[in-house]
């Protein structure tokens, strides 16, 4: 027999089951996953690090420190400090006023790794946004209008695609650095705008594929039918539903451009001197590699932690936004 | 097929042009002529600076500059280098070149080596624990930067231990090139473990392995031929963004392990202001990966029957 919706027994069971959106379902998926989980508090926990740096009791990051042993430093000299050249330099442990160890220029690591995690969060998150709203504009217009303009822009982003983007981001960098833009931010600026221009390509493919397939939908063609206006159906109707692979993606991109800002100031091309970055860091410390290897494997763990845990949160948004993909 | 190839390298030819014109552009948007000296030191006189611009065509309008130097890279010529002009840009590539390719080369092989086996085994071995620490470890290599892996290789093994030197200097010595090139390829091959274990899973679910199956096909004989064979198709494609993978990761590679390849002095060109060794090298590297994505394209048609590309 079929039940009616009039059945008390339909009534009770939507009492005891209130409606549960997509999002709400996809965050209990996500909660879930135990990886997932713990890339959001050591994202969290980082990031909290880095946005109370100024108020946290660190040393200069910066500024050269008196080190324990100079004379007329204050103290007595202090283990585990080695003399490298005419600089003394203290590895980590042992010493209570430099957790992690100086560098060779008697800069507390510590306190440089968390002014280094805001440049990597920094670089990771703003180019990230631009990116979605170049793809998002990009990828919309060639699939919803489509023919010639969808032609016209694909080819475009086929072109940038083809170019390799790391090449692209160097080359673009190389021919700006001597210009005022340099100056902004210590030249995270145009780390951006390279990043951002290079990177967009993939969500614009992306979205294009996704209007290609809804605007076939009925819902579309039924708001259309009534007269909805073509911004009003990109923005209510399209844009919510093609959300998920764009957030999915976006998460994806975060540990490249995280990645990508290392590398450029690894190779002396990045945010400018003294502003500490985890690149630059292991730039700095390369040379002094036998001595004093904590000078290069703590700003790489950094790299490794943070690009990691966005790899595992982008991973558990897929797996929690498309249970299809999951397997 | 025939119309497709000639497409497909056809299109080599807009790709290329976007590359050179973006990249002179930019080269020529950078503030200061290449041969000012850095702020505090001496400057050139204005008669030499006047005499190296007409040597090297510097005088003649944006346009016309543009146009020589695409005639000379279609003849291989890439003009002198700012900084040694004694020396054209494509004799140093050419000269730096085998010690990129051997590693890229060698890079590559280690990849498939490890990353067909590991994903293939990981499928067939879904949910087990060899599935899972496979898993792992693709996802590390995919997610740790080569440059991070190359640190921690060299902490390990060269300052921890002794095997490999820390600073190589004899690149006839194979020991050299263990580590530079296990960094270059960890990232390659974690990717291809995912894919290919995806694409196993996948291709094991088809009705065609069931039926392989049900005649009695020996286990072997169904995942070499059937499921292998099937598999590896998507794999392929994935080529393509590898090389152009090994070509960028090999800037930083070389720089970590002092490789005396062209990533190197490509990244030593940028910091010398060296503007026409950075666009050769750009060029070059474009071309390369160009060529290897039409490569990948061509065969892939070729490899799997199910495409029709006469279209």
């Amino acid at each position: 027999m079929a039940v009616t919706t009039t059945t008390p027994r339909a009534v009770t069971w939507e009492m005891t089951r209130p409606p549960r959106s997509l999002w709400r379902d996809a965050m209990r998926r996500l909660m879930r996953n135990k990886m997932a989980v713990a890339s959001i508090i050591v994202i969290l926990l980082i990031a909290l690090l880095a946005v109370l740096a100024p108020v946290l009791p660190l040393l200069p990051p910066v500024i050269y420190q008196s080190r324990p042993d100079d004379p007329g430093g204050g103290g007595t000299r202090l283990p585990p400090c080695i003399q490298v050249g005419s600089l003394s330099l203290c590895g980590p442990g042992g010493n209570t006023k430099f957790l992690l160890g100086t560098d060779a220029s008697g800069r507390d690591v510590l306190s440089r790794m968390i002014y280094g995690a805001q440049v990597s969060l920094l670089v990771g998150i703003i180019p990230v946004i631009i990116v979605v709203a170049i793809g998002l504009t990009i990828g919309m217009t060639a699939g919803y209008l489509g023919g010639r303009v969808d032609n016209l822009l694909m080819r475009f982003t086929d072109v940038i695609y083809a170019f390799p983007d790391l090449l692209f981001i160097i080359i673009m960098i190389s021919a700006l650095r001597g210009t005022p833009l340099y100056d902004i931010m210590d030249g995270l600026l145009i780390i951006f705008i390279s990043l951002s221009l290079v990177g967009w390509t993939g969500v614009a493919r992306l979205v294009r594929g996704q209007v290609l397939s809804l605007k076939e939908k009925e819902f579309i063609e039924a708001a259309r039918a009534i007269g909805v206006p073509t911004w009003r159906i990109i923005l209510v109707h399209l844009l919510p539903n093609s959300l998920a692979p764009i957030i999915v993606a976006a998460t994806f991109a975060i540990p490249g451009f995280i990645i990508t800002e290392a590398i450029l100031s690894y190779i002396g091309i990045g945010v400018r001197p003294p502003r500490p970055t985890w690149g630059g860091m292991v730039q700095d410390g390369y040379s002094n590699i036998n001595a004093a290897p904590h000078l290069v494997w703590i700003p790489a763990a950094g790299i490794a932690i943070l690009t990691l845990a966005f790899t595992f949160l982008g991973d558990g948004l897929r797996d929690a936004l498309d249970p299809r993909m999951s397997e | 097929m025939t119309t497709y190839i000639i497409r497909r390298v056809l299109w080599l030819i807009p790709v290329l042009i976007s590359v050179s014109l973006i990249t002179f552009i930019l080269m020529h948007m950078a503030p200061g002529g290449p041969w000012d000296r850095e702020p505090g030191n001496k400057q050139l006189p204005e008669a030499t600076i006047k005499r190296l611009n007409r040597e090297f065509n510097l005088d003649k309008p944006l346009w016309q500059q543009y146009l020589l130097y695409v005639w000379g890279a279609v003849r291989g010529d890439l003009g002198p280098s700012y900084q040694r002009p004694s020396k054209d840009v494509s004799e140093l590539i050419v000269e730096r070149l085998p010690y990129s390719a051997r590693l890229g080369l060698q890079a590559l092989a280690l990849a498939l080596l490890v990353g067909l086996p590991l994903g293939t085994i990981a499928a067939l071995r879904q949910n087990s624990w060899i599935d899972y620490v496979a898993l792992f470890f693709a996802t590390i290599g995919v997610a740790v930067p080569s440059f991070v892996l190359g640190i921690y290789l060299i902490l390990f093994f060269a300052v921890g231990t002794h095997w490999f030197p820390v600073v190589a200097t004899n690149w006839d010595d194979w020991r050299s090139w263990v580590l530079p090139s296990i960094a270059l390829a960890a990232s390659p091959a974690a990717l291809l473990a995912r894919l290919t274990r995806s694409s196993m899973l996948e291709t094991l679910r088809q009705d065609y392995i069931r039926t392989a199956r049900a005649k009695g096909l020996a286990e072997r004989m169904v995942v070499l031929r059937h499921v292998f064979k099937n598999s590896m198709i998507p794999v392929w494609t994935v080529l393509g963004p590898i090389t152009a993978g090994l070509v960028t990761g090999s800037f930083v590679i070389e720089q970590v392990f002092s490789v005396p390849g062209v990533g190197r002095f490509f990244v030593a060109a940028i910091s010398q202001r060296d503007y026409s060794m950075i666009m050769g090298s750009t060029l070059f590297y474009a071309l390369l990966v160009a060529l290897g994505n039409l490569f990948i394209d061509i065969t892939y048609g070729l490899f799997d029957p199910r495409i029709k590309v006469n279209k």
